[in-house]
């Protein structure tokens, strides 16, 4: 595309496209476990970037491609599930088998998702969001894969090769740090390629893209299949992370809607809308259970709740504050 | 031996949900010709054309293109084949830019060099566009839009360049840019089917039109002789 790339790229003038800004964010980030060095910041701080990471999966079909997803709940459990019953079954190290939850993931999604991709609108998003119940409840009936009561993981040493550690959080922070830079770089180059134009045009306008002769089905395909591939990563690192899972804890509706409300609120279909979305939620929503504690149950959905019917305010997400044109002399006049 | 045509159209029914929206539709094109194919709100023209391009399938009769039959395969399949369709209210890719869109339309095409060639062709044609790369689609005028469309209509070089009711909702001295346009494209050799419901000016421009009645073709000729004829008189051109 060495030719044609140049024009086709979409190019916007923004800011905090330029370096800078990413090597200062990556800078703050690594910074921040020892400017807030309780172990409970840390798990917060681990949650926003499993849920940025999560969200910045849940993008590329939700956001870029426009296919609103539901059901993303159940392939973070298959990610989960997987390494560890191979842990357990086979002793096949964690690491590995993160990568086997991945592929696992998308072998199923491609089973169970690809019918659902004749569906639009609305149609697709409960179609994949009954699917990631019935995976749910399946796995809670399921006697092979530990049923309702879930899966213990074995405590081992702690080191980097059994992926787990006991006595801070910090490695789990830095980890999943290392993984949301990976997928920030891959979504980056998504956003500037041959496919992520083609998934754009998919979500702007299905039958013209078809009539001109694009595979709807195969893009909208490969898009699912990076999507749950890190969907299932994540799975993995929580799974090590909790060192237990069961049906309840990684496969909830919650998390689904979690997965998808992160970019939305953000701003879906762009680099920094989970990056956005996922600080101001999880943050709300781990602080309100510490805080309220059981009598307070049920307030973090409350939350969610009035974020997703703020968010109807300014469609295009919080990112939209950023990009208007009264932001940019904003911005111009405090450079100088 | 009489030439093989480019497009052949044999006694085609199409149903939306069981209930049949075109009866008995039959129609030929040959190469180099511009077809119209005329009739009033609601006969099926567009019907017939998202039939051709793949996005709906008859349940009898046979679609050819250059003598194999087309019916039945995916749009991306069609497409490939050389078939392009500018869709009714132009199906453009509004968030995107003008030119993504017309790269777009050059989705079926494999040389970048050769795509270039034919965007600087587009791009003389319609010189506006060249003016506006990179607005995006949405913000421009209908007229421009339009434009637009057609322009990438052209872009995989098609064989057969399909144009559902170019005119829609233009203003009249936009109507004839369009007439213009359509002369060229043809004159360049692209064959053309066009769908229109402005009849007068489809039959002017065409070399051979249909009139399509509820679903059926009831009447073919030279655009000349169907301008003269007592049904087209009476019922479309008020006279």
């Amino acid at each position: 595309m060495g030719r044609l790339k140049p024009l086709m790229v979409r190019q916007p003038r923004i800011f905090w496209r330029k370096n800078y800004i990413f090597a200062l964010a990556l800078a703050l980030l690594l910074a921040l476990p020892f400017i807030f060095t309780a172990r409970f910041q840390h798990h917060v701080m681990i949650k926003v970037l499993m849920f940025a990471f999560l969200g910045c999966a849940w993008n590329i079909i939700g956001g870029y491609t426009g296919q609103v997803a539901l059901g993303h709940a159940a392939f973070f459990g298959i990610g989960a599930y997987t390494s560890s019953l191979c842990y357990i079954w086979f002793g096949l190290n964690p690491w590995f088998g993160m990568l086997l939850g991945g592929i696992l993931a998308v072998a199923v999604s491609a089973v169970i998702n690809y019918p659902c991709f004749r569906l639009h609108g609305r149609y697709f998003a409960i179609a994949t969001l009954a699917l990631g119940e019935i995976i749910r409840l399946l796995f809670t009936n399921w006697r092979l894969v530990g049923g309702a009561l879930g899966v213990r993981l074995p405590l081992l040493p702690e080191s980097l090769w059994n992926f787990q550690f006991h006595t801070t959080k910090l490695p789990y922070y830095y980890i999943t740090l290392v993984l949301c830079a990976l997928i920030f770089a891959l979504v980056y180059k998504i956003e500037r390629s041959k496919l992520g134009f083609y998934l754009r045009a998919i979500k702007e306008s299905e039958e013209a893209a078809r009539s001109l002769g694009i595979d709807v089905a195969k893009y909208k395909l490969v898009a699912m299949s990076f999507s749950v591939f890190f969907t299932a990563m994540a799975g993995t690192i929580y799974a090590q992370y909790i060192l237990y899972i069961d049906p309840i804890s990684v496969m909830p509706l919650m998390t689904s809607l979690l997965i998808c409300v992160v970019p939305v609120v953000g701003g879906a279909g762009t680099l920094w809308g989970p990056a956005l979305g996922a600080p101001i939620l999880m943050v709300a929503i781990e602080y309100s259970r510490a805080w309220l504690g059981g009598g307070g149950r049920g307030v973090d959905y409350m939350i969610v709740g009035a974020m997703m019917v703020a968010i109807i305010f300014r469609p295009a997400g919080l990112i939209s504050f950023f990009q208007g044109p009264r932001f940019r002399q904003w911005w111009k006049r405090i450079r100088g | 031996m009489p030439k093989e045509p480019l497009l052949e159209v044999n006694n085609i029914e199409v149903r939306y949900n069981e209930i049949p929206a075109i009866f008995d539709a039959s129609f030929k094109i040959e190469a180099g010709q511009i077809v119209a194919l005329v009739g009033s709100n609601g006969a099926g023209k567009t019907t017939i054309l998202r039939t051709i391009s793949g996005l709906l399938h008859n349940t009898k009769g046979e679609i050819k293109f250059l003598g194999s039959k087309i019916d039945g395969q995916l749009p991306h399949h069609i497409a490939a084949l050389g078939i392009a369709h500018v869709p009714e209210g132009r199906g453009l890719f509004g968030k995107l830019t003008v030119v993504e869109n017309l790269l777009l339309g050059a989705y079926t095409r494999k040389s970048e060099l050769e795509i270039t060639e034919t965007l600087e062709e587009v791009f003389q044609l319609f010189p506006i566009l060249k003016e506006r790369t990179s607005q995006k689609a949405e913000t421009m005028s209908g007229g421009e839009q339009q434009m637009l469309a057609v322009a990438r209509g052209l872009m995989p070089r098609p064989k057969l360049l399909m144009l559902d009711e170019p005119s829609l909702g233009l203003m009249p001295t936009m109507v004839d840019k369009v007439v213009d346009i359509i002369k060229i494209i043809s004159k360049r050799g692209t064959t053309i089917l066009l769908v229109e419901q402005a009849v007068r000016d489809a039959l002017e421009l065409a070399d051979k039109a249909y009139v399509l009645q509820n679903g059926r073709t009831v009447l073919e000729g030279t655009g000349e002789e169907l301008l003269n004829s007592g049904l087209v008189k009476k019922a479309y051109l008020g006279m």
